[in-house]
């Protein structure tokens, strides 16, 4: 029972305390790509620190819903962090829910998040909101068939169930449908936070912005539990990819050297995943708006693929 | 008369009472509309609290059997209960409670201008028709009553006849209600014949004798029948008009309740009368479920009615349900009885929740209407800062249809998601891309009803109000605020504890199916096929409750910069915020109405009138952008037209000539007679 509660707590902190980190990694490297010598990669918590010293100067328009929407995206992310097997497959309170579980939990963020967006009733705001939800609802049908695909051969929608059972027969993953599934799910991990060529996580203008004009009436520490939240996300989706497709690593049972095993395997997989980000947004452009349907169009063809060629090879 | 289990009857004739009482309460008390008002609706709220009792004593296992013989013709007044029939009344009550209670506020308005006394005992009609419904056990005992219940509802839509479109919508639907009414009677009148009796109860032993050409055509013509009054697309067409028309208790009640009854027809054609059939059945039923899923919430995205927008999400929600009857019946012919039994309960699940936020939200939309007097959400707005306790009701009952944890649409269509994933244990491909389909299509529906109540509140409930009436709204009375709370509670509840709803929900399909759902549940937790899947969604609320409570205080312990200040809006440099700069519903739909183009097939406009000087200056600019809807133009505006131009040849018969038509009296006799003998 301690040693559940030590991994989950482990697991907890290495979210919580990880994800600015991974985000001045990738921030590093695609400074690097470009040419660039870039911040220090523990700039994002110089950040988040800086924002949690200001003041907050909120709309006279807005309601409780935008001051309570950072509080629940960081509990929404927290809470994802005690389910997702992030170091063992052993998580005690993995019980609460499975992928599809996992899934809707960032969907009640992205929900609060778009609510918010309209409450100051800015257009910058709405039109965030309004392209934010619309991206998430299309990208919903390729998450459900991606994990369709990947239920089909391991047999569950558990996490851990996933990850134990593909682990112990890696043959299964030498599958193309494996692959398919991987690639599906990568673009909508892309998709999902706001990253290129879906959304430009750097951008100045308004009128080009998804997840930055939502958030733009966001201040104070108000906008550090958003930014937050939103690292958090990013670890978590990354995380899953890691685990879920190349669950090499991930302790499968609970000893020291396991763990510890897990936490450099895991540590490396994030640094891969964080330097192919930061070569997709060096190397492509952001899509225009109206083509990003095309770009999910084309991830959920791809997750079909996925499930339809397990049924035929099996 | 043969009675058994007094208790039963004795409740059952509590429920009747409570409604006539109302009914004929409310004609009593008509010189007084106040009077009228608080005892028809008093007496409709008595007979839905006798259902509710009826309804558990019957998922607990109680039977009734009343049969009247001397009421009607052809077999008598047969009444009976079983765990289905149960659990459609128990539906009926959990929308009809609450409804009753708004109603007793919400129709305060309605005094003077129309007569509260002609609601107050349509209502009860109404009402009492829903109950009796799920309880009628041979053929002219359910016509009857499905005829009663059409007619009232129609009454009641018809309410605010002195406006123009009140009165097409109408029409639409009693043209429509007796189409359905035709291809019932129709199907009722086939399947009597061949199994030679009229009583439901005898027919699934007898059907499995019919041949399988007429078991086809029998079940297409009750799909039809009970489809329509589902609202499946495309046999949708009235329920956009007819609900938002009526009052808005009214609407809470039919989209609620009314529709689910048609399901009550699906599931007992499917799983009872008809027994096991064809597998294109079973995959007719989950396409055209997808079909209306998806189809349904597309609408909804689009409109800024939002009523309407409430009332085509029903069709969403009926689809969503039909995947799950359609999933089961596919279940079934590939005799996986456990699955098949999962995907039955999640559709019976989703029924049940949907009558709860769907009565919810009509509720909160009515509450909307009363303190502004508009339906348009493009003049809403900001109404969180003046109807705190409705914005809140209407934010949870949103939240349930966008099946987002912890709420209840979210575990009803968890359920959803496990069978149709668990169809890979199905070895047929075509089957198993009909589930991927469906799976996929639940998927996008899920996720487009979320950016649609996204829309729903933030457009009506946030920023600022966009009309002087929304800026003067005022709270609505206690009586709808208490019904809007009963329902937003029961959205919580029957999310977070499985058990309460799953243990008798389980029972009923049992009986059924006669298989044990593969799923196992308790107090706290649900798991579908032996750890295919498990949720544990009380967990998962205190888990957020937790947190909610944690991340604040931690962030307080960390001693962080606490200081607060309120601005003006960031605008660009502008010197003025008003309303005019928020983004509008029709504005936030515009994505979707751009990636969806084939369905909607908008038609843009846009005229400007430039100042005769200068093209700079511009006089006035108007733009249109309308929707078309395909069904209405590709499906039934050439049937209306046949249909009118068949009428036109037929004038010619209609002289007016009193001898002429007597002669065609003659005619019609001998050829009746020559026919006969």
């Amino acid at each position: 029972m301690l040693t559940e509660i030590v991994i989950e707590v482990l697991q907890l902190s290495i979210v919580m305390f990880g994800s600015p980190l991974l985000v001045g990694v990738i921030r590093k490297a695609k400074a690097r790509l470009q040419g660039r010598r870039g911040a220090s990669v523990f700039q994002p918590y110089a950040d988040i620190r800086k924002l949690l010293m200001k003041e907050v100067v909120i709309s006279e328009n807005t309601s409780w819903i935008f001051r309570f929407t950072p509080y629940l995206l960081a509990t929404t992310m927290l809470l994802s962090a005690l389910i997702v097997p992030v170091l063992a497959t052993q998580a005690p309170l993995g019980f609460m829910g499975n992928i599809i579980a996992l899934m809707y939990l960032f969907l009640l963020g992205t929900f609060f998040l778009a609510l918010a967006g309209l409450d100051a009733g800015s257009a910058f705001g709405g039109m965030g909101s309004s392209r934010e939800v619309a991206l998430a609802a299309l990208a919903e049908p390729t998450v459900l068939i991606a994990i369709f695909g990947i239920a089909l051969r391991a047999g569950t929608t558990s996490l851990d169930g996933i990850i134990t059972r593909f682990a112990a027969e890696p043959l299964l993953m030498l599958n193309a449908g494996h692959l398919l599934a991987f690639f599906a799910f990568f673009i909508v991990a892309l998709a999902e936070n706001g990253r290129l060529p879906v959304d430009n996580p750097a951008t100045h203008l308004e009128l080009t912005m998804i997840h930055e004009a939502m958030v733009l009436e966001y201040s104070g520490r108000l906008l550090a539990l958003v930014e937050w939240a939103a690292g958090m996300k990013l670890f978590l989706f990354l995380t899953l990819l890691s685990n879920l497709f190349f669950p090499w690593g991930v302790a499968l049972t609970n000893t020291p050297v396991a763990l510890v095993t897990a936490f450099v395997a895991l540590a490396v997989k994030l640094l891969l995943f964080a330097g192919a980000i930061a070569l997709v947004e060096t190397s492509v452009a952001k899509l225009r708006l109206f083509r990003v349907p095309e770009l999910l169009a084309g991830s959920f063809t791809v997750a079909l693929l996925a499930v339809v060629t397990s049924f035929f090879i099996k | 008369m043969t009675i058994d289990s007094p208790v039963m009857l004795d409740l059952f004739l509590v429920t009747l009472a409570g409604f006539s009482t109302g009914a004929v309460g409310a004609l009593i008390t008509a010189r007084s509309p106040n009077w009228a008002r608080i005892v028809g609706h008093g007496g409709a709220l008595l007979g839905a609290l006798g259902a509710l009792t009826f309804a558990l004593a019957g998922l607990a296992g109680g039977t009734m059997k009343l049969d009247i013989p001397e009421l009607l013709p052809i077999g008598g007044a047969v009444f009976g209960v079983d765990r289905v029939s149960a659990f459609f009344v128990a539906l009926t009550a959990l929308g009809a409670i609450p409804a009753a209670l708004y109603a007793i506020g919400y129709t305060r308005e309605y005094a003077g201008r129309h007569s509260l006394a002609g609601m107050g005992f349509a209502f009860n009609v109404f009402v009492a028709a829903m109950v009796l419904v799920p309880l009628a056990r041979n053929v002219l005992t359910f016509l009857v009553l499905w005829e009663l219940m059409s007619l009232a509802s129609y009454f009641l839509v018809i309410t605010e006849h002195e406006r123009e479109e009140t009165l097409t919508a109408g029409w639409v639907y009693f043209v429509m209600t007796h189409a359905g009414f035709a291809a019932l009677l129709l199907g009722f009148l086939l399947l009597t014949r061949a199994t030679g009796t009229p009583s439901f109860t005898e027919w699934s032993a007898a059907a499995a004798r019919l041949d399988l050409n007429s078991r086809n055509l029998i079940f297409v013509l009750l799909a039809l029948g009970f489809g329509s009054k589902a609202g499946a697309i495309p046999l949708h067409v009235w329920l956009p008009r007819a609900h938002p028309a009526a009052p808005s208790h009214v609407s809470a009640l039919m989209s609620g309740v009314m529709i689910k009854l048609g399901v009550y027809g699906l599931v007992r054609v499917a799983f009872d009368w008809l027994g096991a059939g064809p597998l294109w059945w079973g995959s007719g039923m989950l396409i055209a479920g997808a079909i209306s899923g998806v189809l349904g919430v597309l609408y909804s995205l689009v409109d800024a009615d939002l009523k309407r927008l409430l009332a085509y999400s029903s069709v969403e929600n009926i689809g969503i349900i039909m995947l799950g009857l359609g999933g089961a019946m596919l279940f079934q012919a590939h005799a996986l009885p456990g699955l098949a039994a999962l995907a039955l309960l999640a559709a019976l699940f989703h029924a049940l929740n949907h009558a709860a936020f769907k009565s919810l939200l009509f509720m909160g939309a009515g509450a909307v209407l009363h303190a502004t007097h508009t339906r348009n959400m493009e003049e809403l707005g900001g109404l969180i800062k003046r109807m705190p306790q409705t914005a809140l009701f209407f934010l949870v009952g949103s939240l349930a249809i966008a099946a987002l944890p912890p709420f209840n649409g979210f575990l009803s269509e968890w359920l959803m998601f496990q069978s149709l994933l668990l169809s890979f244990q199905i070895s047929a491909h075509t089957i198993n891309l009909i589930f991927a389909f469906g799976v996929a299509s639940l998927a996008l529906t899920s996720g487009l009803a979320a950016a649609c109540f996204v829309r729903a509140f933030g457009i009506t409930f946030l920023a600022l109000p966009r009309c002087e009436p929304a800026a003067r709204a005022r709270e609505v009375e206690w009586t709808m605020r208490a019904a809007m709370a009963l329902l937003a509670l029961a959205c919580v509840v029957l999310g977070i504890a499985p058990a309460l709803t799953l243990t008798p929900l389980e029972a009923t399909v049992f009986d059924l199916m006669g298989a044990h759902a593969d799923v196992k549940f308790n107090l706290t937790a649900v798991v579908a096929d032996g750890g295919f899947g498990w949720i544990a969604p009380l967990w998962i609320a205190a888990g957020l409750v937790v947190f909610l409570l944690a991340v604040p205080l931690s962030l307080r312990l960390m001693g962080v910069n606490r200081r607060q200040r309120s601005y003006e809006t960031w605008g660009c440099g502008r010197a003025l915020q008003t309303a005019r700069f928020e983004y509008t519903a029709t504005a936030f739909a515009n994505p979707f109405k751009r990636v969806f183009v084939l369905l909607y097939r908008p038609v843009k406009e846009l005229d400007i009138e430039f100042h005769p000087e200068s093209r700079y200056f511009v006089r006035t600019i108007a733009y249109y952008n309308e929707g078309r809807l395909i069904f209405e133009d590709t499906l039934y505006r050439p049937f209306l037209r046949m249909i009118q131009a068949l009428a036109r040849e037929a004038r010619a018969l209609q002289s007016g000539n009193v001898h002429g038509y007597l002669v065609y009296i003659l005619v019609a006799l001998v050829a009746l007679l020559v026919l006969t003998v």
